[in-house]
């Protein structure tokens, strides 16, 4: 038995009854009441929670079948989580669910092993690539991973469906009890945002530093009320990996195309007024975009409220310009983001559920006016995808794409193909965001704007140079130019299930045929 | 037509294809490496197949690496290819072409 939800996916029956999910409904998330969950403390009033190693510490904490968890603030510069999941493997515990903020390309090794010993059976996450990716897709796993979005496994840790039992926060500084941030040290990386719901949440919160400072460490963005124990390590990141250097200007006149566009689209919306707000993301044309938004807001003498999310150093550039009034951080994509923090007060550490958890009194996503993401593909009803690749395999991340695209005018900004693999398709792969959540789509040929924005499309018809064609006309650009692709092909078995920001299930993934 | 020497065309750049023609015997044998192989192998093999239809060419093993060509791309790397195997490269063969 399969139910249709309503992206038109069939979701098996089996699944909702067994993870006890909803299929996905719709966007919009109401105002229903929510108990939350608080975790066990503890108490200690020791002089000091200094442990000699990770491996005792482990030794203390992990029990089979817990939950733990990690963030990926170190990004591709991460040592704590093969550190510790070293020593996890290595004691012969069983049965665990993982429960990381996301996982980079540097886990993926671990984590494969981790899997073909029996010690991790369960698994969710933003988001997953490499050789993880593609050992889920094809049925390594025992039980199906759980992808969500940073909004909602905000929420899903607040409401208690994901209960960490042991955090292990990497951390560039910590004193003797605990108090921590991101911002200081050689492997700072800015923000902690996501690593605060952890540390929040979590039964036994261990934090693993290479610099440990004179008490009281300031300003502590973990605080040593939540900290249980910490352990001292050689180094805790590679510095040249965790951010990328000095972003580049896109040279690439497709991506420049797209730019133009996307700044076009904005700069004649009615958003964009003094005051509004936005996100872009890391990708060539979004930076693009900001120095395109960069110059209108001067031309115009208008200037932005605050910036939200991931943040790169043009936006922090724009913040020291006085473009932009607040940068609202959840975590830092480069090293020029990372160091200006600890310098800028206008700079704010936000939580993820401060940024985007559906579930809250009012997240920062809900006063977002523009948002500019990416997509892999995005179909004719505007659904859109960056989890599974043209081969069907698992090579991306939710990350806060469903929680930004609540935004008042959503675009993705995608090129018409890559390669010989079309972005526009009759129905993508896997739905993560609703095309409902979607605006307006800009490829390098022209623009596609949702059909229920006729308000955009009456505003944006007068714009020249703006070409605007329908979404169905697009993708037949696309399959004319690459032909038409042979339908991938699934076995029965569900290895992963991609849940909307509200918890509700809104595609499944199948294992690859091969 | 006989191959009469192993002859190549085509990079291995993105969205180019490198096509190998050698010796073969009964029929037409592929080799085929891509990154779209599962969405359009058959595809990437038809055109490839056609063309060497067109130059009568029976028994020939076709080592081909795809870097995700389009339609146009691939076929005017297997015609190349064609004619340097036959050994025909200053006679185009317009018809084909």
């Amino acid at each position: 038995m399969t139910l249709k939800n309503n992206v038109n996916r069939e979701i098996p029956d089996q699944l909702l009854k067994t993870q006890n999910d909803q299929g996905f409904q719709m966007t919009d998330f109401g105002q229903p009441t929510i108990q939350r969950v608080a975790p066990k403390v503890k108490a200690q009033t020791g002089p000091s929670k200094v442990v000699e190693s990770i491996k005792q510490v482990v030794a203390a904490t992990v029990r089979d079948g817990m939950t733990i968890s990690f963030h990926h603030h170190f990004r591709e510069g991460d040592f704590v989580f093969n550190m510790v999941m070293r020593e996890v493997i290595d004691a012969g515990y069983q049965n665990l669910t993982l429960a990381p903020s996301s996982l980079t390309n540097v886990m993926n090794d671990i984590v494969v092993e981790a899997i073909q010993k029996g010690t991790v059976t369960n698994i969710t996450s933003s988001g997953m690539r490499g050789s993880l990716g593609d050992a889920v897709s094809h049925g390594a796993l025992k039980n199906p991973v759980i992808f969500r979005s940073h909004g909602n496994r905000a929420r899903a840790i607040e409401s208690g469906e994901i209960k960490i039992d042991v955090a292990f926060l990497g951390v560039p500084n910590a004193d003797e009890m605990g108090n921590a941030n991101g911002m200081n040290g050689d492997a700072a990386f800015g923000s902690l945002g996501y690593a605060l719901m952890d540390a929040q949440y979590a039964d036994k919160l261990v934090l693993i530093t290479d610099s440990l400072m004179p008490y009281p460490n300031t300003p502590a963005s973990i605080k040593q009320t939540q900290v249980d124990y910490v352990v001292k390590v050689d180094q805790v990141g590679n510095p040249d990996k965790i951010g990328s250097g000095a972003t580049r200007f896109t040279k690439d006149p497709k991506e420049l195309q797209i730019a133009r566009m996307v700044n076009d689209v904005i700069v004649h919306s009615p958003y964009f007024k003094d005051g509004f707000s936005f996100q872009t993301g890391s990708g060539g044309a979004a930076l693009a975009v900001t120095r395109f938004l960069r110059q209108a807001m001067i031309d115009n003498q208008i200037k932005a409220s605050f910036a939200l999310g991931g943040i790169t150093k043009p936006t922090v550039d724009l913040l020291e310009e006085g473009l932009v009034n607040r940068v609202m951080d959840v975590q830092d994509f480069d090293k020029g983001a990372a160091s200006s923090m600890k310098n800028s007060p206008a700079q704010q550490e936000i939580d993820a559920s401060w940024y985007a958890d559906p579930a809250n009194k009012g997240a920062m996503v809900d006063k977002l006016d523009v948002a500019i993401l990416s997509a892999l593909e995005i179909d004719t009803k505007f659904n859109v995808n960056v989890m599974s690749g043209s081969d069907g395999v698992i090579r991306g991340a939710i990350g806060g794409h469903q929680d930004a695209a609540t935004a008042k005018l959503t675009i993705i900004s995608a090129p018409l193909v890559r390669g010989r693999i079309a972005t526009v398709v009759p129905d993508v792969t896997t739905v993560i965001t609703p095309g409902d959540s979607i605006d307006v789509l800009v490829t390098e040929i022209g623009i596609a704007i949702n059909p229920k924005r006729q308000d955009l499309i009456k505003t944006l018809s007068k714009v020249p140079g703006l070409p605007i064609y329908s979404i169905e006309e697009l993708q037949q650009k696309a399959e004319k130019l690459v032909g038409r692709p042979k339908p991938l092909a699934f076995k029965d078995r569900v290895v992963a299930l991609a849940e909307y920001r509200d918890g509700s299930l809104i595609d499944v993934i199948k294992e690859v045929e091969d | 037509m006989e191959i009469k020497q192993t002859a190549l065309a085509g990079t291995l750049e993105s969205s180019d294809i490198q096509i190998m023609l050698s010796q073969g015997e009964k029929g037409i044998h592929f080799d085929l490496t891509s990154d779209v192989k599962k969405q359009f192998g058959e595809d990437i093999m038809a055109t490839i197949q056609s063309v060497l239809q067109a130059y009568d060419i029976e028994n020939v093993l076709v080592k081909v690496v795809d870097k995700g060509a389009l339609t146009p791309v691939i076929k005017a790397r297997a015609i190349a290819v064609a004619q340097r195997a036959l050994d025909l490269k200053d006679e185009p063969n317009w018809e084909v072409l």
